[in-house]
């Protein structure tokens, strides 16, 4: 498994911190026009298309698990 | 309007006085004379071949429709004797530019080094490049050319198909052993064979004007995103022989395409474009997208080529080029089969390798439209990002889309040998041929036409010093370096083809890489033909 999803950071809470910063002061728009920017920049940085297929299954698996979860609990 | 002859006569042919169990028999009968089967016909001819060429009108279509030929087409064309006349009409161009609202984003270049015989494109109105090629074919005796015999049915036999043809003087019969459709995106014949024509069709509405004026701008192909004469769309400025200058402007989904394409309603948003209104109209088309292509290119014993077989949208100007490449990478092998060199399975490698291409060309001109008019508000959201990422960054350039041009595919074939030794570049089995620079005798030649000399057959590309190489039956081989072989004196085609001192390629009469070899050995050779034409 190319994708790592060990922790990486020394000091996650910064790097979290840091993406919610970055949305500080932003419409729902502007946020979502900065995400697409960012998702682009480290894509590229990544630069691997196996590990960024992943990171998108990875993604919507949780994103669909999520919303599962959601609608059972207000069921 | 041109100074190519368009207009053909129909004229009677003795076929059509034979009736019942006396009807024509004919090996092969093209049915569309546009490029895609006059380039087959005039290919299969050369090799030997009788070829009738049926086409419904008697005149070439108007309208400038394709205009971006690609180097491989010239190339193919080189070895059908017209790609010279094409050329000296032609606008040659390798540069393209993106621009986002009024400035410049990047340039790209398609062939950025010397020492080829063509270039990356030439823009040439289609009916220049038909009207050169019916010329060609009025050259061949072989080819019989028939204007106004449109097929009408189609029957399948075990050995032969039974078609019938109306002509202004009334129906009439031919029997052929193949039936090679090249009748366009609206092909009957497809129709005939019941396939189904299945794909993506594209809502937005594109505006294609040809208009002749008189401009300074350089011979470069320019796009625009969002550009400040036509805001939130695309556009696309390329120039054509004759002071013509194709303009593609992408336009709302809702636009009505009547009022859209009238002269008076396409004016004005032309003269915004260019500045000025100094400029007549040459031909205004409205058009949407589709891509899509056929499940199988074969159906029995008639076999689909160019836009009957698939169709793309036009950015990237995969549509011809990717025709010209179906009717090569078919007429050497209908030409081994006829000649029963190879068995009649060979035919199953082109519709392997040409669907494999038409894949490609479909994924990438969707890729292409889908990044010119996003579908929804979350891929227009990627799409802005791109366009401001690109200003100031190299990864944000590349990945923005306005067109991929055409190349030849590399086919993932069971024609090809894999490698056996290590190659660290050069053309890898099922890729095209590359050109390179290299002198004979007389003078300075260049490898593709030394390939065309050679006879366009199954050829030995040897480099070297040593003994040549024992070519088996029927291979002609050209020799670059040692005594009497072509001198490759600036090393191009060496460093093109990886090649050291005993390396050699075996080509396919197409011009593709079947095999290579550090050393070759004779049955090494004699394996990688057979495999090649199809025999084992």
């Amino acid at each position: 498994m190319p994708l790592s999803t060990a922790s990486n950071f020394a000091k996650p809470d910064d790097a979290f911190r840091a993406i919610v910063e970055a949305h500080r002061g932003l419409n729902e728009e502007q946020s979502a026009d900065l995400d697409a920017a960012l998702v682009l920049i480290l894509a590229n940085h990544i630069g691997d298309i196996e590990v960024l297929r992943e990171a998108i299954l990875l993604a919507r698996h949780r994103m669909i698990e999520a919303n599962q979860q959601q609608q059972q609990q207000q069921q | 309007m041109t100074h190519a002859k368009t207009q053909f006569g129909y004229r009677r042919h003795p076929d059509q006085d034979r009736a019942g169990p006396d009807a024509a028999e004919h090996s092969v009968v093209v049915v569309g004379a546009g490029p895609v089967g006059l380039s087959f016909a005039i290919d299969l001819a050369q090799r030997g071949h009788k070829v009738v060429l049926l086409d419904d009108a008697d005149r070439i279509g108007e309208g400038s429709r394709a205009i971006c030929f690609s180097k491989r087409s010239l190339e193919f064309w080189d070895r059908l004797g017209v790609g010279s006349r094409m050329v000296d009409k032609g606008v040659v161009w390798s540069v393209g530019k993106i621009f986002h609202g009024a400035s410049q984003l990047y340039q790209f270049n398609l062939l950025p080094e010397p020492g080829h015989k063509r270039p990356a494109f030439i823009n040439l109105q289609q009916f220049y490049a038909e009207a050169y090629l019916v010329d060609r074919v009025e050259e061949l005796p072989d080819i019989s050319l028939r204007w106004r015999n449109k097929v009408s049915a189609l029957e399948q036999r075990n050995d032969r198909v039974v078609l019938t043809v109306d002509t202004p003087d009334g129906p009439y019969s031919l029997h052929a052993a193949y039936v090679i459709a090249c009748d366009g995106a609206r092909s009957s014949l497809r129709q005939m064979v019941g396939a189904e024509f299945a794909g993506q069709v594209f809502e937005d509405q594109f505006l294609i004007a040809d208009v002749k004026m008189t401009a300074a701008f350089p011979t470069e192909r320019w796009f625009w995103f969002d550009p400040p004469f036509h805001a939130g769309r695309s556009a696309l400025l390329h120039k054509q022989p004759d002071d013509i200058w194709r303009i593609d402007l992408q336009l709302n989904r809702d636009a009505d395409p009547a009022a859209e394409r009238r002269p008076e309603n396409v004016r004005p948003r032309i003269a915004r474009m260019l500045g000025h209104d100094k400029f007549e109209f040459e031909w205004i088309s409205l058009y949407k997208f589709q891509c899509r292509r056929m499940d199988r290119f074969m159906h029995g014993r008639v076999i689909f080529a160019g836009d009957a077989a698939h169709q793309v949208s036009p950015f990237g100007a995969r549509g011809a080029n990717s025709g010209l490449e179906d009717a090569e990478n078919l007429s050497w092998k209908l030409d081994r089969i006829l000649r029963k060199a190879s068995p009649e399975s060979l035919l199953e490698s082109y519709h392997i390798e040409r669907s494999a291409a038409a894949d490609e060309n479909i994924r990438e001109s969707t890729r292409s439209t889908d990044f010119m008019a996003p579908a929804t508000r979350q891929e227009a959201r990627l799409r802005r990002a791109v366009l401001a990422l690109a200003k100031e960054t190299e990864f944000g350039k590349r990945m923005v889309n306005g067109g991929r041009l055409s190349v030849p595919s590399i086919y993932d074939t069971p024609l090809s040998s894999a490698d056996v030794d290590r190659w660290r570049g050069g053309p890898r089995p099922g890729a095209s041929m590359p050109d390179a620079p290299v002198a004979a005798n007389g003078g300075p030649v260049f490898l593709t036409e030394a390939f065309i000399k050679q006879g366009t057959g199954f050829t030995l590309l040897e480099f070297g010093n040593g003994a040549a190489v024992d070519a088996p039956a029927g291979v002609s081989a050209i020799r670059i370096g040692g005594e009497g072989g072509l001198v490759d004196s600036e090393g191009l085609a060496a460093a093109r083809y990886d090649a050291e001192a005993g390396s050699a390629y075996l080509l396919r009469p197409d011009g593709y890489v079947a095999a290579r070899f550090r050393r070759p050995t004779r049955p090494a050779l004699d394996a990688a033909l057979a495999r090649a034409a199809g025999l084992n």
